[in-house]
Formats: C-alpha cells, structure tokens, sequence
C-alpha cells in the first residue's frame, strides 16, 4: 500500500482473526495500549463512545468474556444492554435472525454475541446493519480472547515474531485454540498443538501448525504454554478416557514445568482446572500470565469496541 | 388428444444409441413414429436447432406432501419438475407421516393425477415410520403402486434389518435405495476434513458413506437383491461401487449436480444453501465421482431436490436443515459438469437422465420407440441464461446456483402426449 492517509481499520465486525491481516491485528493491538493508559487514571474512563449502545447477546454461559466487555463498554462510556438466554434460538422458537432484529430495532450500535453455534456471528453480520463482534461462536473462533492472548504475549516478550508457541488439550473443540493460530501464524510465532490425537486432528498442520502427540519432546522448547480447559463431556464421548490419564500425559505437572525453558510463559484462557491440566502451583506462580491476561482482555475489548464504530455504515 | 409433431430437431434416443435429424410424430399420448415425412399433426413444434430427447427422469425427489406441504406438494414439485425438462420423478417417503403404507402411496398417485403435470411415482419406505426397525408393507405398497423402496434421509442402521428388506425385496425383485450414512460415525453439518476443522463445525467423514455402502454390498453378495446407492458423495464410494459392479452384483448408484460441482470449500462463509447431506466432499472427491460417471460406475443422474423454508435455511449452519432444490437448474449444471468439459457426449448424458434410470425402477420409459408412451422434452442446447432460484415454480428457494450462467435449457416438457410446460407459455393451461 503506497496511501498513507488509508484507514488503517476499515471493519464494521470483528468476526474471525482468520479474516485479519498481520496489519489489522498489530493496529488493534496498538489501540488497545493507548487504551490500557484509561485503566491507570484514577477517574478510569472516556467518553469516546458517549451515546451509543452495545448489547451483550449472550446465549450461551460467561462470566468472564460477558463482565470484560461490559466493563469495557463503560470506560468507554457507552450505554449497555444485556440479554441473555440459553440453548439455541431453535428450541426457543424464535430464530437467532428476528431476536437479533429485535434487539437492533431498538436503536443498537453493537451486538457483542457469544453463541454455541460455529459461524453465528457471522450469519448475524450479513442480517443487522449495526456492528457485531464475536465473543465466541461455538467451537470456530473467539477473537477477543486470541488477541489478548496476542497483547500478552506481546507485552511479555515484546514482540511475537519468531516464539514458540505450544497449545495443549483440547485443540478441535477449542475456539481459543483457532483464533491463537490464525493470530499468532499470521504475527510469525511457530505454533505448536498438543494433545491426544482424538483431539488434536492432523488437518490443523494444514493451517501452519506442528502437531504433535507428546508433550514432553516438545515442553522444554517452548516460550509460551498456553494451557485450554479440560472438557469432561469429551469423556463420554470417548475422546479420551478419563482425567487422570489426561492429566499424566498432558497436565501441566510441576514436574513437567522443571523441565520448560527458564523464562516460559504460562497461559490459560479460563476457566481452569486446577490439578487437572494446571497445577495450581503454576498457575499462581511467577511465570503465568493468567491474571495479566484478564486485565488486557479490557484493553482489547475497549479497542475492539472503539474500531469497529468507526466505520460507517 | 391433439397429435403433436416435432420437426427438424436433433432426435436423441439412448434406447437405441441413435442421434439424427428427424421429425417426431405423437398421437394419442403415444410415439407415433420418428422420421421424415410424417404427415401432418393439430399442433407442430419446431425444433430446429434442438434436441428432442425421451422425458426426463429424476428418481430421487423430495415433494414434502403430506406433512410440509408450505415447501412443496406434489402439484408445486410436478410443476418444477416439468419446467425442468422432467417428465417423471420418483419421490422419497420421508414426509410427515412416511409413506410406509399403501393409503400413503395411493395419496401421493392420487395428487399426481390431480396435478396432472410430471409423472410422480412414490418410493416407499423400507421400514415403518423409517424407524429401521421392522419392515414396513413392502409387498402392498407395490401393488398400489410404489416404486422403490428406501427410508431416504436416513440408512437402515440396524444390519440385521437390512439383511431381512434385501430378502424380501429380493422375493419381488424390486429395488432398495439406501441413503448410505453409517449414524454412529455421523452426527455433523458438513464433510469431516480440513474445512471443517478449522471452521470448527461438527463433521461428516467420507467413512460414514463408504460403511454402509461396504457392509450393504458384503450383505448383499449372498442375496443378489438389486441394491441401488442414491447420492454417492466420496470417492472411496465410488470405488466400493466400482468393485462390487467388477464382482457382477446388482448394484447401481447415483450422483446429484452438486456433488460435481462444489466443494466443502463452499461452506466456509457458513451459507446454509451448502449444507446437503450427503455434505459437499473435497475436489478429489467430486474429480472421483466425475471419474465414476465418465467409466458407467455411477449409472445416472438424480438431483436430491430438497425444498425448505426459507426460516429454517435463515438458522446457524449447524441448525439448519440439510437439502437443496435442484429439479429445474440440473439439466444446464449436468451438462456443465460433465459435457463441456468433455467427460462424456450429449447422448451418454441423456441415457443417464432418462433410460438408465428408467432400468432401475423397471420403467417402460426412457425411450422415443413408436407405440411407448408420448413422454419428450424438447432441450436448446444453445440457450443462455442466468439461474435465479425466484423464479422456479417450486415452491421453496434454497439453492446456491443462483447466479449461475449455464449454456442449455429444456424449453418444452411433453407428459403423456400433451405440452406441459414450455418456455415461452409456462405451465399450460395456467396463467403465469
């Protein structure tokens, strides 16, 4: 691009990082660091989207993804609305499209939706006129969470380029582990899945990743271990046999964490399991970045809030 | 019944592998003669210009009558079937109740003479309510008309039960079509592979299909019911047929337009007009199938025409219904497919769509001999348009070939002696 004047973002959604360019991602990450200053004033708020309204839509249970963003919104200034409701739009009756237009008719600048469905996100973009951002769709992406990841890692090491990366547990039913890959390949990390192969399928490695099955030839090569949560229903549905023999192949044991690189990098999206893929002692430790991760979730969020309202219609 | 004469068109006729510029004379609902000098006739068409070829055959439809019928009915689909070039369907009995009965049959042959459109010929169901469980009254269904026999939408699980409807259809040597989908591999939205994983949708693997094909065939070896294979998808499919059709069983299968054109590439913008189930598979996967129609493993062409509502196609990918309409884009898509690009000839294709089919379900059709029924339709080969879904006369609107150019079209439909439907006139008798 030779235009220098050229918007830098030019999205009304975020949607995917799939869809993102190196460029894209850098910028948001770039708002996001102005944007973390807010949260050190002692009056912690702006008025950059005074008047306008975002929705929660949230059908599918959060704690965390929900108050970050609403917390977000509001040093923002930005009015807030939250609707909730579980199971799908199907066992409602009504669809996911007329709750959507519901919601927009009543004056909505974004719709913030997290939905157990992969790709609801996008289907509600091609319906409203207002802005959507995802905050999870099912097992396909939950960008918020990848670029917080993105920021932290960033801000850790200061750059991202040339780390490894290694992702473990439980990669295909993992929108975390999607928007991770696609954020930190497009940045230059080498990414690393790990996990049993019922759930870490070789199609990944056709997206730039190394896939391997044994997280010991890979623990001490690694920067950053980003550790996902442990889904007990993958038992029932035989994808692995029980906790304790995921925990012994790919728990992050003390043990296994003597063995890491002296400056590793702990992760884990949350909700965790404490003793079943992290043991707490790491989790709490110096190396994890858990809690940092959870503080530049705002950042993120109010950056991703402010962009995307400022493209028009 | 005014007799019709065609002049000056291609005549293609598969029943006897000939091609030639004639005329075609019809005369009270029957092929009077194909020749040169035939008289005169109350109405004639010229088709100069055009192939005039045995009524087309689709033996794989879904009419949704009885049960949704706000997404099609057997009138609305004989309608789509007729301004697609179709003269006979034979449609799927997973309706709301299934057709598991001789009433269910005699309604559906009933609606058809009321329509007085298309040819619709039921397929009953193998098992009651299509629950694979007990055998449904195959041999009354039968008598009152039935086709076929198939609990579409759904395999027979249960290889057990599947032993007992390979028997017993055997008994009335009449044919079993098996929607080949293994349920306990199965349980996705689209194909299991590299697409799918990184959408993070719930998948379909090719293995699904081929399990059932394989262990069908291995029942079947032993009972020598004739066995037909409806929508083939993958190419480990393709060979199984392949293989059973090298070992001499009776085994024969289908292919629908979309499985030879599309990929699981389509489903990445999450458009629910590319969930189908069989699912869209992978570019090996649809150069396989195009392989297995250009050496006669696959034998002919079925569109899997599938109407839905346009609320529920409106719903996360994962919701959303399986099934696309097809009846009146598949002549131009087939051609597309697999005669421009040279994989077989006009008259391969036309065999295909019409006495090939015919062969499975025991039909004396598929033919322009003299004295066999006046069934024709009259296809420009040359005919440019646009495909747009709003304008089919089905009553549903989910298809992806909208905005398709395609470079043919049927533009008459003869049905027993009379003019249907043509291009210019529409359905006829009805105003449009």
């Amino acid at each position: 691009m030779t235009d220098t004047a050229a918007p830098r973002w030019t999205r009304k959604h975020l949607l995917t990082l799939e869809e993102l360019s190196a460029e894209e991602i850098l910028f948001i990450l770039d708002t996001a660091a102005s944007f973390k200053e807010v949260s050190t004033r002692s009056i912690k708020k702006v008025p950059a989207l005074r008047g306008r309204v975002m929705v929660n839509a949230f059908f599918e249970d959060s704690t965390r993804t929900r108050t970050s963003f609403t917390l977000a919104a509001s040093r923002l200034s930005a009015d807030i609305l939250d609707f909730s409701e579980k199971g799908s739009s199907v066992s409602k009756g009504e669809t996911l499209i007329d709750t959507a237009r519901n919601i927009e008719a009543m004056g909505v600048d974004i719709i913030v939706i997290r939905h157990p469905a992969a790709g609801a996100a996008t289907l509600l973009s091609r319906t409203v006129k207002c802005s959507v951002v995802n905050a999870g769709d099912g097992a396909h992406e939950h960008p918020t969470q990848g670029l917080l990841d993105l920021y932290t890692i960033r801000e850790r090491f200061g750059k991202i380029a040339g780390l490894k990366v290694a992702i473990v547990g439980d990669i295909a039913n993992s929108r975390v582990a999607r928007s991770n890959l696609w954020g930190l390949t497009k940045l230059g990390a080498e990414v690393i899945l790990v996990g049993p192969t019922t759930l870490v399928p070789r199609a990944f490695e056709k997206f730039g990743a190394k896939v391997v099955h044994d997280l010991d030839s890979v623990i001490g090569t690694v920067d950053v271990i980003n550790m996902l949560r442990v889904q007990f229903e993958r038992i029932k549905s035989s994808q692995f046999p029980s906790v304790r023999e995921f925990t012994r192949f790919f728990g992050l044991t003390q043990e296994r964490f003597q063995r890491c690189k002296e400056n590793v990098f702990i992760m884990h999206p949350g909700p965790m399991n404490r003793g079943i893929e992290i043991s707490s002692g790491i989790a709490d430790g110096p190396q994890s970045g858990i809690l940092q991760q959870v503080t530049n979730g705002l950042s993120v969020r109010m950056a991703v809030l402010y962009l995307v309202t400022q493209v028009g219609a | 019944m005014p007799s019709i004469l065609i002049k000056n068109g291609t005549i293609f006729d598969p029943s006897r592998v000939f091609e030639l510029r004639a005329d075609l004379l019809i005369r009270d609902g029957r092929i009077a003669a194909v020749g040169t000098n035939l008289g005169s006739a109350d109405t004639v068409i010229d088709a100069a210009g055009k192939y005039v070829v045995p009524g087309l055959i689709d033996i794989h439809v879904h009419f949704r009558e009885p049960g949704d019928e706000e997404e099609e009915t057997v009138a609305s689909g004989a309608a789509t079937a007729v301004a697609g070039g179709f003269t006979t369907v034979c449609c799927m009995p997973n309706t709301k109740p299934a057709l598991d009965n001789e009433g269910q049959i005699e309604l559906i042959i009933r609606q058809a003479q009321r329509a007085n459109l298309a040819n619709v010929l039921p397929i009953g169901a193998i098992t009651k309510g299509r629950e694979g469980k007990e055998l449904a009254e195959i041999g009354s269904m039968l008598q009152r008309g039935a086709i076929a026999f198939s609990d579409d939408g759904v395999g027979v699980a249960d290889a057990s039960v599947m032993r007992k409807a390979l028997q017993y259809c055997k008994m009335f040597d009449t044919v079993i079509m098996q929607h080949c989908e293994e349920p306990t591999l199965s349980g996705g939205a689209m194909h299991a592979g590299v697409v799918s994983a990184g959408l993070g949708v719930p998948g379909i693997p090719a293995e699904a299909e081929q399990l059932m094909i394989a262990r069908d065939v291995l029942l079947d070896r032993t009972i020598g019911c004739r066995y037909h294979v409806q929508h083939i998808s993958t190419a480990g499919s393709v060979e199984l047929i392949r293989r059973a059709k090298r070992d001499g069983l009776p085994v024969t299968a289908e292919v629908a337009p979309h499985h030879l054109l599309l990929t699981d590439e389509m489903c990445r913008t999450f458009d629910t007009n590319y969930k189908m189930n069989p699912p869209l598979r992978t570019a090996a996967d649809v150069k396989a199938c195009i392989a297995g129609v250009k050496d006669g493993t696959i034998d002919i062409l079925a569109t899997d025409h599938a109407p839905h509502l346009a609320e529920e196609k409106e719903l996360e990918f994962v919701y959303a219904p399986f099934g696309i309409i097809g009846l009146e884009c598949a002549l131009p898509l087939y051609v597309k497919a697999l005669v421009e690009p040279g994989h077989i000839t006009w008259m391969q294709l036309i065999a295909m769509m019409t006495a090939k089919a015919a062969d499975i379900v025991k039909l004396d059709k598929g033919t322009l001999q003299a004295g066999k029924v006046g069934d024709v339709t009259i296809i420009d080969p040359n005919h440019k348009w646009t495909i747009d879904c709003a304008r089919f006369l089905s009553k549903s609107r989910n298809c992806p070939f909208t905005g398709w150019e395609v470079g043919c079209r049927a533009v008459t439909t003869i049905v027993g002696g009379e003019v249907k439907w043509s291009l210019e006139e529409g359905i006829r008798g009805r105003s449009q």
